[in-house]
């Protein structure tokens, strides 16, 4: 099916996320729409999707106009969508997640499971989606939930398929079989429309590129006619470095010694399995890994935030095994949270408010337990500066602030406490280049100024551009520690696991409960 | 748990699903029964003499007659102590989640069976009886938690039930009396439940107003109304505004006249009838149904139900009024299956109750009814036992329902897992 | 599901004045929700009124009779409200023409503040809760244990009346401190939520109270029924204007409190913590707060203004115990609460505003025979609109600006 956007516009307020855009996917063609956070990609997603309704302009199915009133009538049509944040539903089946929506049913709308997982069968054998019917979904490693969701697409006979950043929680092996997948598919006559920021991947996988920035189409190319750097300075709109500019490290004493530390996760089950790492004074020691390899917990349990089930943290030679989140901060830890939103800001206080959320009980900002709100604003004035965070005053609510200028309260709020450790998760997921390039303009700074700095990523490109030491996590394990000049390939490797030889599929590998092809049914 | 590892191409033995046993509540259930077996050896056997006898009545009509159960108090309250410790130190060596609940009932069960020894000594204590009252006390819960479950299965919380109760009951009762009908009445209670069930939906779905609050509130409505127009319309004309009839049991052939069970069971009225078919009917329909998959997808991940075509809000609207429909014939059962008339307040918070006993049925139709008989059966057992004259005082004996289940809660539930999407509004945006 | 990230998604500089406005249709929302709630109240009237409903029956035949009978009774009943509880006109004629007769003049205004001292102090503790994400319902229990507890030192202990009486109201907010924290330390020891444990302390206190009031110490000697033992004197909270008017010293508790909490929440470290916690838990465990120590403060503060509402009656204007002490208070306190929007002076204003529909409801009910329970009926009604701002503005029409909405969320089960 051919899919045609037609000077497609939408609004929200006076932000106009979509400007007019003209876009094509032929048929049995991968086209990859290329852009920064927040050039409109999303919004564009969802117009697509029936998710939203456009202001202005058409979209166009075999060139007949396509006005989705919600997801149901665009599924119906014949598009199918692989979020970025999975749609499944964690307690339910693998086949449950599949049919859900589109169930095959006895009579009196009794569930047919035996034709359920039947389906799957022929469907996962067709495309190499190897997947158990009968597993549940959140016992599943994330690949083989993108799995889930592609299927589920082809369950509705999906003749256009979405992907919005479909490689964003995979290993480079398991990119490399997505973009088998995705050939796929397109090899079955399918459109494929493959949403990403990545460069490499554009000039990977696609046939046709179309480029948008601030909610415009700015370009259109084929990875023949381009290179990676001209497509990052059409994406950002200037010219692009990509690299880091640090002066080698110069490492001081330890600070950060994690002797043999095993953390668990929710359900108990082990996630982090004896790790040994050090982070010394004036180095940025980078952990990479595919998310959910146990770097959260590792995070949690460094800041007090998650129980140590045994092992031992050292800060600066002194025992702070099993402190509060509270002693931790006091201990000199600076933290700035994976996700900002859920764990580092509180969105509707304001941003002076929010400049001082784990030193408020402190002087000068309070004495005998009541706030000096004098204190707390000339703060947050001197921060705002400081850090070039953009708002119109300091007591509007943090909400109101861009994901850029939010990550940057973030940052101000713990680097202005002295820190001797700052442990930062993610660091620069979901801001626009400006922003990324500004925050990892302030690690190296502090890492110069003395810090010992342990930034937890899942993008290899910030890992390789950051990193002084790189640390490789793999379950639960650090696998192995890396000199940031290594290629990628070798990282890439490690991150699943092992050397050379990583081609099993993740699921089997995933021990107990794991799927195993040709099993009889129960 | 087992540990299983996988060997890494570079000989790197890396654990997947090892886990910490979470073996404390377990044990902790263990040392419990093994208390409760010490206090019934303290109090129910050591204190009484060796000759003291309760006598349980089994017989009761239409089932066939069996002879009385005479035991000795001492002799069997011991062997159930006995037998109560070890189930409790079962429960402490094994430590093992799996089974550990049911072990922890049966313990249970066989120290309220010497306690109920005990306290009938040199007595006789119509068990069969205690059991009726106990399904009687259950019934509504069981409207109730279902209710409960219905709503909270699609992603609402309904703490409303109490108010549905109450208003199931008032209209129950008014038309049941009016007409004459209790077919009617039973009809009125459904609408009066369905109508706030409604109202719940329409200020929580489309307003977006925090579901606990709209609860809360209706709750305050129903009790200020019904309480207004008991005072206002009832009061003055009771003989023809609030005197139905209430539901007679029916005996079910044969099945009746099974000892025990049968007057139990099979010679009810039709509340606990149609309880016992929409408990079935739920459940079948929740696990086993496109729409059940339909509606707990809603109530854990709406968007992931949005964007395979369901209709969020519809399901959610349709589940809510549906629950205050069950919720109502509930309410219902309190006047024209019981004791024919309505009162102020009569529900006295077992609405709260049945959601308590939702909770600690874990969302599912079956657990409520487990939690919903363990407190129908202490409010029968509050009531045989004033009749018993144990020494008790009764305001600790109405307590009972009450503290059971904070400890529930507390003790034995402990955090639970509501359906993901439970409480929170949603909108496409 | 606009991009978060979007750069040129400034903050709009009309956010300030916005807000000002925003303001202004708190007090046009909830003026409207009273009138609404009213308006619904006389339909109430109407429609169980037989004899108006006779007459409107035959309002073709006789349509000037027919309304006329209907607004008469239900001005009659919202006239008997009003004179119940603000100021009758027939007292204030009385003193203007003669002199005499304040005390009967002030009598309505007197029981309006007797009635909003526990509905405030209570009110205070649920929105503390409210605000910090905890749902106490158990304020009932907990002002009957402070309630039990002020009345135990009040007939324990022999004091001089300046010590006596203080030491008294202290006891009453142990009391309730002590049974919110029970709750308290469960949810934050075994995650029981707060919801279901706090109601069923309601029942449990309530049968507590009864066995209680059956044995000594707490039963009046000589009695069989179960009725308490009185305050002595020196127990007993102060009249303000003589002992004509009951409005005492609880008032001044409750306004004190009400200033206290004010500054709390605005100015105190503790109340900032509580903020942060209640607005969003996880960022406030990031940020060193110890979510579990807050929930347990919470609740505890909460019982304990809760207490202090069952002192101010007991030791102001009640002086003994009975069977199902403090009514609906604990209850009322929720929706004041909500009325209140959590402020503390929003508190304020809507524990007058519910003691003058009680009040008035009673005089309402002596007068012409309408139950009191209306009242109920309405603050239900009011709260309800209250908490849907968005229904008042489509039923009145009005052009929107920001949403004055409650702002309040609870979290479901999760929490």
């Amino acid at each position: 099916m051919r899919l045609e956007l037609a000077g497609v516009t939408k609004r929200f307020g006076s932000l106009v996320a979509n400007d007019h855009v003209d876009l094509t996917v032929e048929p049995g063609q991968v086209h990859c729409l290329l852009g920064e956070n927040g050039a409109g990609k999303s919004t564009l997603m969802n117009v697509l999707f029936g998710m939203l309704r456009p202001d202005e302009g058409d979209v166009l199915l075999d060139g007949e106009v396509f006005r989705p009133a919600d997801p149901g009538e665009a599924v119906r049509r014949g598009i199918g969508m692989v979020h970025q944040h999975f749609m499944l539903v964690p307690v339910f089946s693998v086949a449950e997640n599949v049919v859900l929506g589109f169930e095959p049913t006895h009579r009196l709308g009794v569930l047919d499971r035996r034709r359920a997982r039947a389906e799957i069968r022929k469907l996962s054998t067709e495309f190499g989606l190897e997947v158990d019917p009968d597993a549940t979904v959140e016992s599943l490693p994330v690949g083989v939930q993108q799995r889930v969701e592609i299927l589920k697409a082809l369950h509705r006979d999906a003749q256009v398929l979405i992907l919005d950043e479909p490689t964003a929680v995979l290993t480079p092996q398991e990119i490399d079989a997505l973009f088998a997948i995705v050939r796929s598919l397109a090899a079955s006559g399918r459109s494929v429309l493959f949403i990403t920021h990545k460069l490499k991947e554009v000039l990977a996988v696609a046939d046709q590129i179309t480029v948008m920035r601030l909610g415009k189409v700015v370009g259109t190319t084929t990875p023949r006619e381009s290179d990676e750097n001209a497509l990052a300075s059409m994406m950002v709109g200037r010219a692009v470095e990509l690299v880091v500019h640090k002066e080698p490290a110069r490492p001081g004493p330890a600070v950060l010694r994690v002797r043999n530390l095993t953390v668990a996760d929710e359900r108990g089950a082990l996630a982090v399995h004896g790790v040994d790492l050090e982070v010394h004074a004036g180095e940025i020691v980078a952990l990479a890994g595919v998310q959910g390899n146990g770097q959260t917990e590792i995070v949690e349990a460094l800041t007090g935030l998650r129980s140590v089930v045994s092992g031992s943290i050292e800060l600066d030679g002194v025992d702070v095994t099993g402190s509060s989140p509270h002693e931790m901060l006091r201990a000199g830890i600076g933290h700035v949270p994976e996700d900002r939103q859920r764990d580092g800001l509180v969105l509707p206080m304001s941003i002076e408010d929010n400049l001082v959320l784990d030193i408020y009980e402190r002087q000068p900002f309070a004495r005998f337990g009541s706030r000096d709100l004098g204190a707390v604003h000339a703060n947050a004035l001197e921060k705002l500066q400081a850090f070039d965070i953009r708002a119109t005053s300091v007591e509007v609510p943090v909400k109101t602030l861009s994901g850029g200028n939010q990550q940057k309260v973030v940052v101000a709020r713990e680097l202005s406490r002295g820190v001797k450790l700052l442990v930062a998760s993610q660091p620069t997921r979901g801001l626009d280049v400006g922003s990324i390039e500004y925050v990892h303009r302030r690690v190296v700074e502090e890492r110069d100024k003395g810090v010992a700095v342990l930034i937890v990523s899942s993008e290899l490109d910030e890992v390789l551009a950051l990193g002084d030491r790189v640390a490789v996590m793999f379950r639960g394990k650090i696998v192995g520690i890396a000199d940031p000049s290594v290629d990628r390939e070798t990282i890439g490797l490690m991150m699943a696991g092992s050397g050379p030889r990583a081609d099993e599929p993740i699921g089997v590998a995933a021990g107990a409960g794991a799927p195993r092809a040709g099993q009889p049914e129960r | 748990m087992s540990m299983t590892g996988v060997v890494a191409p570079d000989g790197l033995v890396v654990a997947t699903a090892e886990r910490v046993v979470p073996g404390g509540r377990v044990r902790g259930m263990g040392v419990f029964l093994v208390l409760l077996a010490i206090v019934a050896v303290l109090g129910f056997v050591s204190s009484v003499s060796s000759r003291a006898h309760a006598t349980f009545l089994l017989s009761a009509p239409p089932a066939v007659s069996v002879s009385p159960l005479t035991m000795s108090v001492r002799w069997t309250a011991g062997a159930l102590a006995m037998l109560c410790a070890a189930l409790g130190v079962l429960l402490v060596l094994r430590r093992e989640q799996r089974g550990a609940y049911l072990i922890f009932g049966v313990g249970f069960a066989t120290f309220l069976w010497a306690f109920l020894v005990w306290a009938a000594r040199g007595a006789q204590l119509n068990f069969v009886q205690m059991l009726v009252t106990t399904l009687i006390s259950t019934t509504p819960l069981v409207f109730g938690s279902l209710s409960g479950v219905m709503c909270e299965r699609s992603g609402v919380i309904n703490i409303a039930i109490e108010g549905q109760f109450l208003a199931g009951a008032f209209l129950g009762a008014m038309i049941g009396s009016v007409t004459g009908d209790l077919w009617l009445g039973m009809l009125a209670g459904a609408v009066a439940g369905g109508l706030f069930g409604w109202l719940l939906a329409f200020l929580a779905l489309r307003y977006a107003v925090d579901q606990i609050i709209v609860g809360v509130v209706i709750v305050a409505f129903c009790t200020g109304l019904t309480n207004f127009l008991t005072e206002q319309v009832l009061t003055p004309d009771q003989t023809t505004l609030n005197s139905p009839q209430t539901f007679a049991p029916i005996a079910i052939p044969l099945l009746d006249k099974i000892p025990i069970l049968g007057p139990v069971l099979f010679d009810e009225n039709v509340f606990v009838y149609l309880a016992a078919i929409l408990l079935v009917v739920v459940n079948f329909g929740l696990f086993r149904t496109r729409w059940g998959l339909r509606v707990r997808a809603v109530g854990e991940h709406p968007r992931a139900a949005e964007t395979v075509g369901i209709h969020v809000l519809s399901v959610r609207y349709r589940n809510v009024v549906l629950g205050g429909v069950i919720a109502g014939i509930g309410g219902a059962s309190f006047t024209i299956g019981s004791v024919g008339e309505f009162s102020s307040e009569m529900t006295a918070g077992l609405g709260y109750v049945a959601l308590a006993a939702m909770i600690f049925g874990r969302w599912k139709p079956f657990g409520a009814l487990g939690a919903s008989l363990l407190f129908g059966f202490s409010v029968s057992l509050q009531s045989f036992l004033a009749v018993l004259n144990v020494g008790i005082p009764s305001p600790f004996l109405a307590m009972a329902p009450y503290v059971i289940t904070i400890a529930v809660v507390s003790g034995l539930v402990g955090r639970v897992r509501p359906p993901a999407a439970d409480g929170a509004p949603y909108s496409r945006e | 599901m606009s991009e978060p990230g979007s750069p040129r998604r400034q903050p709009r500089p009309l956010i300030v004045p916005f807000r000002r406005l925003a303001q202004a249709n708190v007090a046009v929302v909830t003026g409207l929700s009273v009138v609404s709630a009213l308006v619904l109240g006389a339909v109430l009237i109407v429609v169980t009124t037989p004899s108006v409903l006779h007459v409107l029956g035959h309002i073709g035949s006789h349509p000037g009779r027919a309304l006329g009978l209907t607004g008469a009774s239900v001005g009659d009943a919202y006239w008997a409200m009003f004179s119940g509880a603000i100021v009758s006109p027939s007292a204030l004629g009385h003193v203007l023409s003669t002199g005499h007769g304040w005390v009967t003049l002030f009598t309505p205004l007197s029981e309006t503040l007797v009635a909003a001292t526990p509905l405030v102090l209570a009110g205070l503790g649920v929105a503390i809760g409210f605000s910090t994400g905890v749902f106490n319902i158990g304020a009932q229990g907990q002002l009957i244990a402070g309630a039990l507890a002020a009345l135990y030192v009040g007939f324990e202990v022999k004091l001089p009346i300046g010590i006596h009486a203080p030491l008294v109201v202290l006891a009453g907010a142990a009391g309730g401190a002590a049974a919110g924290f029970v709750p308290g330390i469960l949810k934050a020891r075994t995650g029981a939520h707060e919801v279901i444990t706090t109601i069923m302390f309601n029942y449990v206190m309530l049968n507590l109270l009864d066995y209680l009031l059956s044995v000594s110490p707490f039963q009046q000697p000589g009695q069989s029924n179960a009725i308490s033992r009185t305050m002595p004197a020196t127990a007993r909270l102060p009249h303000l204007f003589g002992s004509g008017l009951r409005v005492n010293a609880g008032l001044l508790v409750a306004l004190a409190l009400v200033a206290g909490a004010t500054w709390f929440t605005r100015r105190s470290t503790l109340g900032f913590s509580f903020r942060v916690i209640g607005l969003n838990p996880n960022a406030g465990k990031t940020a060193g707060i110890d979510a579990r120590r807050v929930t347990v403060l919470v609740l505890t503060l909460s019982g304990a203004l809760a207490g202090l509402a069952g002192t101010a009656s007991l030791a102001g204007t009640d002086f003994f115990l009975s069977s199902g002490y403090g009514g609906n208070i604990g209850f009322d306190a929720i929706t004041v609460a909500l009325l209140g929007r959590n402020r503390p002076t929003g508190v304020l204003f809507a524990g007058l505003l519910f003691a003058a529909l009680d009040v008035g409801g009673r005089n309402m009910q002596a007068v012409t025979g309408i139950p009191l329970d209306l009242a109920s009926v309405s603050q239900a009604l009011i709260v309800m609109f209250v908490a849907t701002p968005v229904l008042v503005r489509e039923i009145f029409r009005l052009r929107g600006s920001a949403a004055a909405s409650l702002q309040l969320s609870t979290g479901g089960w999760g929490g």
